[in-house]
């Protein structure tokens, strides 16, 4: 049981994750599950008692039993004691100013992250303004490496998006070759596929390897099949950059995802002992997003922060190359507007950075949401300015496979301009290197570079 | 080249982004200034997305439909969910997914057994069951492989999910229900409709149980593959007495060639 009293108001809190979820910004996902604060002054009484709340106290309670998840079974067994040792006296607002002040170096950061627990860190950003989110994420670096560096200070990657409804070979071709003389494709070049099929993820694997080898581009390639399908492929020998699975914070969540932790293991060790990274060995691209445990029933009465934040003590567990948080998605039944949009992808970006992962955003919005283009551009530009490692490129923020709206080709390098990020070093050669750049710098194709007519149909 | 010509578009480039976006709907190949879109792209964008959240806004005009299903000689009744307004309905699946306490009343009149209970929603894009409902009936009840079927009267949901059409379907005693349902709009496409079919609906049912066939509409799954694809389907529920994961659409199979049954 945990309390705060505001004037001659108590206000009284079940355990930890009621406690969380009361102290929660208010979003869609969280009423429809039931769990928010009644007012706004409860909400504020469950901030001031979380702020007030030792952090051994999130080793001694979980959330989800020990016994019977696994996930909280990872979170507990893999906790590095030694990197919690420097804050393991603090309350969770001592943890805040401890991380806002000048103490709090990168380096000192990175040594921290294994100490950090997902509950931690959404405990955190729950009595964070966005200002404070981007302030601390921004001291946090991680870099990845498969064929190129993501992460780097001063650098902005993107993920090539060339979705196509029928997965057709031309058309995605097509999407491929525009990102590409964009800038775009350094943090992936990476499909959805209309189908999850062997037979169709082979022929999309083969496309992609054929583009990449052919042109010479740093990069590396995925195709957003079931871990199960990509692993039958490794098998069969087809050519497998990155393992890419959606992943979730229960193990009943992830269980609805048709994945658990042994099977995520299997799929990291085959890719591997392919052996195909270049400059580096991350081989694993996970996707996060709040909801999924809720829309998966699987939310065991958590908060959909804190159990998004539980989704990247998965992905840790795996070393991946990037982590992409696909924030407005699922729709207003889980973030309504623009606004618990933008709060939401700050909060996921901070979270996976204080836990050392090698957070993307995916900025985007469904049709049915309070949201539009302008809200797109200011999370968009937050997040740029809080380093975040990559986002999307999808041709005109029209993904015409998905039926949602993400961030452009534009939007990616009008930020880069903006705010003076470059493209990850060996992509920014390879652009050098083609003539996309002009003297200054900066992106910007002219003529149709002849080598890149070998992805023009015939 | 003037200032305001865009540089990602020297005069040459323009016809080869004409000849590639045949290949794909997506907005490749975008007149650019500096690193932003030129004017037309972005005005063009914006008109898309108005189009489509004006689909999702627009109330399902149950007295039209009921009109334009009046060809299908079949009863039709209107009822609604738990919901009464396009914001609670965007906010409350739960509430979309259970009939309204009046509900009972209209269909219980009607519980004699039957085949199939066809039910109609709007969803999140009325204008797409209200353009393609009726035709798709109209191209799916007469073939013969629905024929036979006992049909329940039509029902017509206000405000409904997919998974009311579970509580319809037990409430009119159907073996099978078929939930005709606005999809959620894309930019590209704001009138796209679902089609989903669950045998023995339930209140247990969920999504694992249910086949669906996705994008209809005349530049996507026209009527007549949609109606062939929803009878090959029921069908096959019927004679395996299962739907959902367990149970594969492979009428792609027979469709090529144009062959119908």
């Amino acid at each position: 049981m945990y309390g705060a009293t505001i004037g001659a108001s108590r206000y009284g809190f079940a355990d930890l994750k009621d406690l969380l979820a009361k102290a929660s910004p208010s979003r869609s996902g969280d009423r429809l599950a039931g769990l928010t604060a009644e007012s706004g002054e409860e909400r504020v009484a469950a901030q001031f008692a979380l702020a007030d709340l030792p952090l051994t106290t999130f080793l001694n309670e979980a959330v989800v039993p020990y016994e019977t998840d696994e996930v909280t079974r990872l979170i507990v067994d893999s906790h590095d004691r030694t990197a919690f040792a420097p804050v393991s006296h603090l309350t969770v607002g001592g943890l805040r100013d401890w991380l806002l002040s000048d103490a709090a170096t990168t380096p000192v950061l990175t040594a921290l992250a294994p100490g950090v627990t997902p509950e931690m860190a959404a405990a955190v950003s729950k009595i964070s303004r966005l200002q404070d989110l981007m302030v601390m994420a921004a001291k946090c670096s991680v870099v990845t490496r498969f064929r190129n560096t993501i992460g780097l200070p001063g650098r902005l990657s993107v993920r090539l998006q060339p979705n196509h409804p029928t997965d057709d070979a031309h058309g995605i071709a097509a999407s491929i070759l525009d990102g590409l003389l964009l800038g775009s494709g350094d943090a992936v070049i990476g499909i959805n596929p209309a189908t999850d099929s062997p037979e169709r993820t082979h022929a999309l694997l083969s496309m992609l390897e054929e583009i990449r080898t052919r042109l010479d581009i740093p990069t590396q390639s995925c195709v957003l099949a079931h871990v199960t399908t990509t692993l039958e492929l490794i098998g069969k020998g087809s050519p497998v950059d990155l393992v890419f699975q959606s992943i979730a914070g229960t193990q009943a969540a992830n269980k609805s995802f048709g994945i658990d932790l042994a099977l995520l293991k299997e799929a990291r060790a085959a890719a591997l002992a392919l052996g195909r990274g270049t400059v580096g060995s991350n081989v694993m691209y996970f996707e996060t997003g709040q909801g999924s445990a809720l829309s998966a029933n699987a939310h065991h009465g958590i908060d959909q922060q804190t159990v998004e934040a539980r989704a990247y003590a998965v992905a840790r567990a795996f070393d991946p190359l990037l982590v992409n948080t696909v924030v407005g998605f699922i729709g207003p039944e889980y973030l309504y507007d623009g606004k618990q949009i933008t709060r939401a992808g700050l909060e996921d970006h901070f979270c996976g950075k204080l836990m050392g992962l090698p957070m993307g955003v995916d900025v985007c919005y469904t049709n049915h949401a309070e949201a539009d283009q302008d809200d797109a551009d200011a999370l968009l530009a937050l997040l740029v300015a809080a380093g975040v490692n990559f986002v999307m490129g999808v041709p005109g923020a029209d993904d015409v496979m998905l039926g949602y709206q993400s961030t452009s080709f534009h939007d990616a390098l009008a930020m880069r301009d903006l705010l003076g990020r470059r493209p990850a070093p060996e992509f920014e050669a390879w652009l050098q290197r083609q003539g996309l750049m002009d003297s200054a710098n900066r992106i910007r194709p002219g003529e149709l570079p002849a080598r890149f007519r070998a992805l023009l149909p015939a | 080249m003037s200032d305001h010509r865009p540089p990602a578009q020297p005069a040459d480039d323009g016809a080869l982004w004409t000849r590639l976006r045949k290949l794909t709907a997506a907005r490749i190949g975008l007149p650019r200034t500096g690193a932003s879109l030129a004017t037309a792209p972005l005005l063009a964008f914006q008109l898309a997305h108005a189009q489509a959240r004006d689909a999702v806004r627009q109330p399902l005009d149950m007295a039209q439909l009921a009109a334009d299903l009046g060809d299908l000689s079949l009863p039709a009744i209107e009822v609604a969910s738990k919901v009464e307004d396009t914001e609670t309905y965007l906010m409350r699946p739960d509430l979309g997914r259970a009939l309204a306490d009046s509900a009972a009343n209209r269909l219980s009149p009607h519980a004699r057994g039957c085949d199939l209970a066809v039910v109609i929603t709007g969803g999140l894009s009325a204008r797409a069951v209200q353009a393609h409902a009726a035709p798709v009936l109209g191209a799916l009840l007469p073939l013969p492989r629905t024929a036979n079927w006992r049909i329940a009267p039509l029902t017509l949901v206000r405000y409904g999910r997919v998974a009311i059409g579970d509580a319809i379907a037990a409430a009119l005693t159907a073996e099978a229900v078929l939930v005709l349902i606005g999809e959620r709009p894309g930019l590209s496409a704001p009138d796209s409709m679902g089609a989903y079919l669950t045998w023995h609906p339930s209140e247990q049912s969920t999504d694992a149980d249910r086949n669906c066939i996705s994008n209809i509409r005349p530049e996507g799954i026209g009527y007549a593959d949609a109606a062939f694809k929803i009878a090959h389907l029921l069908n096959a529920m019927r004679r395996r007495q299962i739907s959902g994961i367990q149970l594969k659409d492979d009428s792609d199979l027979r469709l090529i060639g144009g062959v119908d049954v």
